[in-house]
């Protein structure tokens, strides 16, 4: 019950967004397609629902952060340029419309990327280069909220197995212990090994991590929604730590293996090349499997809801309704899939780095 | 492509720092604060329960081993009772079969001592009936010798008998 309840609200407060959208818009592939004429229309103080631009913003990183209609949470802007660093709130740029006269240069928002702007308010990209955008942005803030979330409630049940130690799980504690010993019998065990309590906690950090965001991501209304885990940034650093990882903790077999495998020596130049795209290509798949799964549970999460924008009709409303709660419920489980996924590779590879061979 | 990648730096770098930021502070609070306590207690636990089973199939086998120990002693007794009965039983007849021989030997001294009283009480008897039968034998032998000799013949007689034999040497 509990659960239709917040996917109705996800509906309705995405609905409410688009519908904002709607009120300004008109159709723009309908634009596209008549013309001169279109471009009456436009005048005409209607501009294109364009779904393609909808969603995309929707699943992207932005400096404002949406709550509900217009109204947004503009989020600290932190600058580090050649001159010096600048911080201020996102609300100086009015969602794009406004350029913002900082201390060194004057900014202004392009597609939501901070971009300095010469005194006719064209982009100057030689000066632009030298800005460096270290904004709180909304999947920054999504992801602390995400850790801030995972440190509360792991404390408290760390806590709770100091107070009751010996005892059996109750309550939090009860909950998450199945997780914990999940990770640790289907995911650490069988895949490192004999040296698995290594790397627990490395694994058990990406596991929730990346589950927390990813649930978190599914919650329509404010603390959740961003799309972190669906960020190509976000899982870039994640797999760049599992590669780092992967790659300090490899045994001598493991560069044997890479350097000197059990092959005839004119294959080695072909095998070497191989064997080093393989270390690189393993976490880079981790990075685009998350990356894409998750954007992609989002995006058609989103087209379903854009349906009701594109025909203009609240009678495919239900329709919607009904596929985005089938993509929800999927989606839950896509949420756990992933960071079983994320961790079961992590774990797998770090399991053949520092295999042992007799 | 070189515009695919313009100002990714720029635009995405602080993302990035901010994402590493945030996993490794979380990784760190975590591994000291969560996953360490978490882990340590419940491998704690899980070895005090295989201790506890552990602990429970040997104090089985120790309560199997005192039972046997106990039928064995029980066995044991039973035997010892039994040895000690048939002991007793032996004694209780070696007891009375000396008291038997002993009343036996008894009885015959005395039947011999009484044999022996009767013997001489019969003799002292014998003897006064003979003492008795002497004085009255010599009574009517008086009393005979007395009518006899009231006849004066018959003492001749008897003088000439008794000097016949005599008869002269």
């Amino acid at each position: 019950m509990n659960f239709s309840h917040i996917l109705n609200s996800k509906k309705t407060a995405i609905s409410l967004i688009l519908g904002v959208f709607l009120t300004f818009c008109a159709c723009k592939t309908f634009a596209i397609q008549h013309g001169e004429h279109a471009t009456e229309e436009k005048n005409a103080e209607t501009e294109a629902f364009n779904p393609t631009t909808a969603i995309l913003e929707h699943i992207g990183d932005s400096h404002y952060w949406h709550v509900v209609g217009e109204t947004s949470i503009p989020l600290p802007v932190i600058l580090f340029t050649d001159k010096g660093t600048e911080y201020f709130s996102s609300s100086v740029f009015h969602h794009g419309t406004e350029a913002h006269k900082g201390q060194f240069y004057t900014y202004k928002l392009v597609e939501d990327k901070i971009k300095a702007v010469d005194a006719n308010g064209e982009v100057d990209k030689e000066a632009s280069s030298h800005v460096y955008d270290f904004s709180i942005t909304k999947n920054v803030l999504a992801m602390w909220i995400a850790g801030t979330l995972i440190l509360v409630i792991f404390m408290s049940v760390a806590s709770s197995y100091k107070k009751r130690e010996g005892k059996a799980p109750k309550g939090l504690q009860s909950l998450v212990e199945p997780i914990i010993m999940f990770v640790r019998d289907e995911i650490a065990r069988p895949n490192i090994g004999r040296r698995y309590q290594r790397y627990m906690p490395i694994l058990l950090t990406i596991f929730f991590f990346i589950w927390m965001n990813n649930l978190l991501g599914l919650v329509p209304l404010f603390p959740g929604g961003a799309n972190v885990t669906g960020n190509i940034m976000f899982t870039f650093v994640m797999s760049a730590i599992v590669m780092l990882v992967v790659n300090f903790s490899a045994n001598k077999y493991y560069w044997k293996h890479i350097f000197l495998p059990d092959v005839p020596v004119w294959l080695y130049p072909i095998m070497i090349p191989v064997e080093l795209i393989g270390v690189i290509s393993r976490p880079f798949a981790l990075m685009i499997r998350l990356y894409a799964n998750i954007s992609a549970g989002h995006i058609i999460v989103l087209s379903l809801i854009s349906l009701i924008f594109i025909f203009k009709s609240i009678a495919v409303a239900p329709v919607s309704i009904v596929f985005v709660l089938f993509m929800d419920v999927l989606e839950l489980l896509v949420a756990f899939l992933q960071a079983f996924i994320f961790t079961m590779l992590t774990a797998l590879f770090i399991g053949t780095a520092v295999e042992e061979h007799h | 492509m070189e515009q695919l990648f313009e100002g990714l730096l720029n635009d995405h770098l602080g993302f990035v720092v901010w994402a590493a930021v945030a996993f490794i502070l979380l990784l760190i609070l975590l591994g000291k604060f969560a996953w360490k306590p978490i882990m340590q207690a419940i491998t704690d636990r899980e070895r005090s329960i295989e201790d506890a089973l552990l602990k429970a199939e040997a104090a089985k086998e120790e309560m199997a081993r005192l039972t046997d120990e106990n039928e064995a002693l029980l066995k044991k007794a039973r035997i010892e009772r039994d040895l000690i009965l048939h002991e007793a039983r032996k004694v209780k007849e070696q007891m009375i079969h000396d008291a038997r021989d002993l009343a036996q030997k008894e009885g015959a001294r005395m039947l011999e001592i009484a044999k022996i009283e009767i013997n001489n009480q019969k003799a002292i008897a014998l003897a006064d009936v003979k003492n008795q039968v002497a004085s009255l034998s010599l009574e009517i032998a008086e009393k005979v010798l007395r009518k006899q000799f009231e006849d004066q013949a018959k003492q001749d007689d008897l003088v000439a008998d008794l000097l016949k034999e005599v008869k002269l040497k």
